[in-house]
């Protein structure tokens, strides 16, 4: 049984994540913040609901997209931000970039830029925890996109013989870029009948209901801890904006976005926690002031923050000398 | 004469050989109704239908690899890797198939494979979207490395291109696509292993290709309000590579900057360097001299990016420098 408090807890983090992406938005407009910006806005249950069963010693990789694992996984919003303005105080040191977010401490690996690349490196890190014999898994998120890659099928194939303690959670929000999913996969339905192939169980789930996500993500996690091997999971979802803030994505038939816009994890998440899930509107009201302060002293901290100096352009492509 | 973008240059070439070659179709991600990553091919699916204009999914070695067998079955496939830094997933197909195929089958197969990709950095885009591979390519044999700079090259070189018999990788640059130039109105082609004079000059030889050949074009502007007077040499292919453009204007300068945005060590401007001071030792005054980016991967952080990339600047003060010595 979930608390109240957790479950207000989802809601402020997926609130989080929304209001930090539109942040960003403005941000970007204003020329704070460079490059490719792919927002998250309307996939925030899938993060939230399965980052909540991870322990602080998992492993948590995901694609490029991965401001809201990074939150989620409780990276700091002023971190997050300030990396975004390509700041040195930035969870990568400003060196990363949108695309690109690490965060040792709290076992975030990283956002993989490259379409399919985390995945064999999601499938390392289980493979260190299983050679160490630690209680320590590894949540890899991708895109319905990566399926196509080779990558995808050699990591499958090599968690599923090796047993790899590994969560191969695919996003699938039905378009890669602008390309739709319909096109690039035969299974782009039931992608999570792929997984069979490999030997691998596949589970697909709700991706805009973080409470469905989080109630099979806390099975899965469990299973995967007990050594059995890895699981796909497989969340059906949609991104509501377009694949970056250069696209307007108006490939999308209107119905669809429509249809989907109704769906928004998030108000639909919060009329039932003010229906059923005991919650008042005092307490969301509380939880949007809280959030709208943390993104303004967010904001504030990053324009503030230094750039990283001239003298430092070489630091870390290689150990440092004592380091 | 019609001035127009570098990317409606490339475009131009596209849709030509289309219409003209049959055998030609488009293969590429989000090519079709998104209308390419850089809207190169915006407009081509409602044209020319999705049998020619192939939708790719994301699976680069898969592409390459399929153009490649439609390439010895006879047709004149063109595949787009959205940017060069994806072309890593493909490069087995590029370089132990696409390249060898004629050689190894002892001339029986070719592979007229035209793939086109984008090279370069300064996009904010970060260390993984970065990187200026061509170099690495260009020590293929078996392989053509094109780099326009102008939408005059892009078009002329494209025309050359989609006529060869073996592969070609076509390197567009990302921060060119926006730049505009004149292009001729007659079919005129340009012959690949052949450099151009961008602009003469009498102090210095500054040889390059792609967008460092602007940055070269905008330093020697900085210079000739000093009084020097740079000639700068486009490459415009590095494999085949015109050494003989190059050394004739050493010849008159005796004095060689190479610029490049790949990081120095193994930059493809070592190769211009060994090739200069080989074929025109007497006639050089001072060493060549290097600008190339950084060794590092590329910061996405803007002002650490601008100093990993040269710039005109940089590239007068290595001139300067060269000079004074
Ligand atoms: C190997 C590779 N090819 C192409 C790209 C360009 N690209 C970036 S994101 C993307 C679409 C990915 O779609 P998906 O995996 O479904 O993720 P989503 O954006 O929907 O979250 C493409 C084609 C890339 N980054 N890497
Ligand atoms: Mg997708």
């Amino acid at each position: 049984m979930l608390s109240k408090g957790q479950l207000l807890e989802f809601y402020r983090q997926m609130h989080l994540i929304r209001e930090f992406e539109r942040e960003c938005e403005r941000q970007y407009t204003r020329g704070n913040i460079k490059g490719f910006l792919h927002v998250y806005s309307g996939e925030e249950a899938i993060a939230v609901g399965a980052i909540s069963t991870l322990q602080p010693q998992d492993y948590v990789v995901t694609h490029y997209r991965d401001h809201g694992h990074a939150l989620a996984r409780g990276v700091n919003s002023k971190a997050v931000m300030a990396e975004l303005f390509g700041k040195s105080t930035g969870c990568s040191k400003g060196r990363g970039g949108s695309m690109h977010m690490f965060d040792a401490e709290k076992n975030f690996m990283g956002g993989y830029a490259i379409v399919g690349g985390q995945l064999p490196v999601a499938a390392g890190l289980a493979l260190a925890s299983k050679y160490r014999g630690e209680d320590r898994i590894a949540l890899c998120f991708l895109g319905d996109g990566a399926l196509n890659e080779g990558e995808f099928h050699e990591a499958m194939n090599l968690a599923a013989i090796w047993k790899l303690p590994v969560i191969y959670f695919c996003e699938n929000n039905l378009y890669g870029m602008g390309a739709s999913a319909a096109n690039n996969l035969v299974m782009y339905q039931e992608i999570y009948k792929m997984a069979a192939a490999y030997g691998i169980e596949g589970i697909q789930v709700d991706g805009n209901d973080v409470l469905a996500v989080r109630e099979l993500m806390e099975q899965v996690t469990h299973r995967v801890r007990q050594g059995q091997g890895p699981i796909f999971v497989e969340a059906r979802t949609y991104r509501l904006r377009g694949h970056s803030i250069a696209d307007p994505a108006n490939y999308r038939p209107t119905e669809e976005v429509a249809y989907w816009q109704s769906r928004d994890p998030i108000p639909s998440y919060r009329e039932w926690l003010l229906k059923d899930g005991g919650a008042t509107q005092a307490e969301i009201d509380q939880i949007h002031a809280a959030v709208e302060r943390e993104l303004v002293v967010a904001a504030e901290f990053a324009e503030k923050s230094p750039f990283p100096v001239a003298a430092d352009l070489y630091r870390w492509v290689y150990q440092e000398d004592g380091a | 004469m019609a001035v127009i973008s570098y990317r409606e240059a490339v475009a131009r070439g596209l849709r030509e050989a289309l219409q003209e070659d049959s055998r030609v179709f488009l293969m590429g991600e989000d090519i079709g109704p998104y209308g390419g990553s850089f809207a190169v091919t915006k407009g081509f699916w409602e044209e020319f239908g999705e049998a020619r204009i192939k939708d790719s999914p994301l699976s680069e070695s898969a592409i390459v690899g399929a153009g490649v067998g439609a390439a010895m079955a006879g047709l004149r496939p063109n595949v787009e890797i959205m940017t060069i830094n994806f072309s890593l997933l493909a490069m087995d197909q590029i370089v132990n198939h696409a390249a060898k195929i004629r050689y190894m089958s002892g001339g029986q197969f070719s592979v007229p494979l035209m793939i086109r990709t984008v090279t370069g950095g300064g996009a904010s885009v970060g260390a993984t979207h970065s990187q200026s591979f061509e170099g690495w390519y260009a020590s293929v044999p078996g392989l053509y490395v094109v780099v326009p700079s102008t939408p005059r090259d892009a078009l002329g070189l494209f025309r050359t291109c989609r006529e060869l018999g073996d592969p070609v990788l076509y390197v567009e640059h990302i921060l060119l696509y926006g730049t505009r130039g004149e292009v001729p109105d007659e079919p005129y082609k340009i012959p690949l292993g052949q450099a151009e004079v961008k602009r003469l000059g009498r102090d210095v030889t500054i040889i390059s290709y792609s967008r460092s050949v602007q940055v070269s074009l905008a330093a020697a502007e900085l210079l000739a309000t000093e009084g020097i007077q740079p000639e700068v040499v486009d490459l415009r292919t590095l494999r085949p590579l015109d050494i003989e453009t190059v050394v004739q204007s050493v010849k008159k300068t005796h004095h060689v900057v190479v610029v490049e945005e790949a990081p120095k060590q193994g930059g493809f401007g070592a190769e211009v360097a060994a090739q200069v001071q080989r074929q025109a030792f007497e006639y050089l005054n001072a060493p060549v001299e290097r600008v190339a980016g950084e060794e590092v991967p590329m910061p996405y952080s803007p002002p650490l990016e601008r100093l990993a990339i040269p710039d005109a600047d940089r590239v007068a003060r290595a001139v300067r420098a060269l000079l004074a010595s």
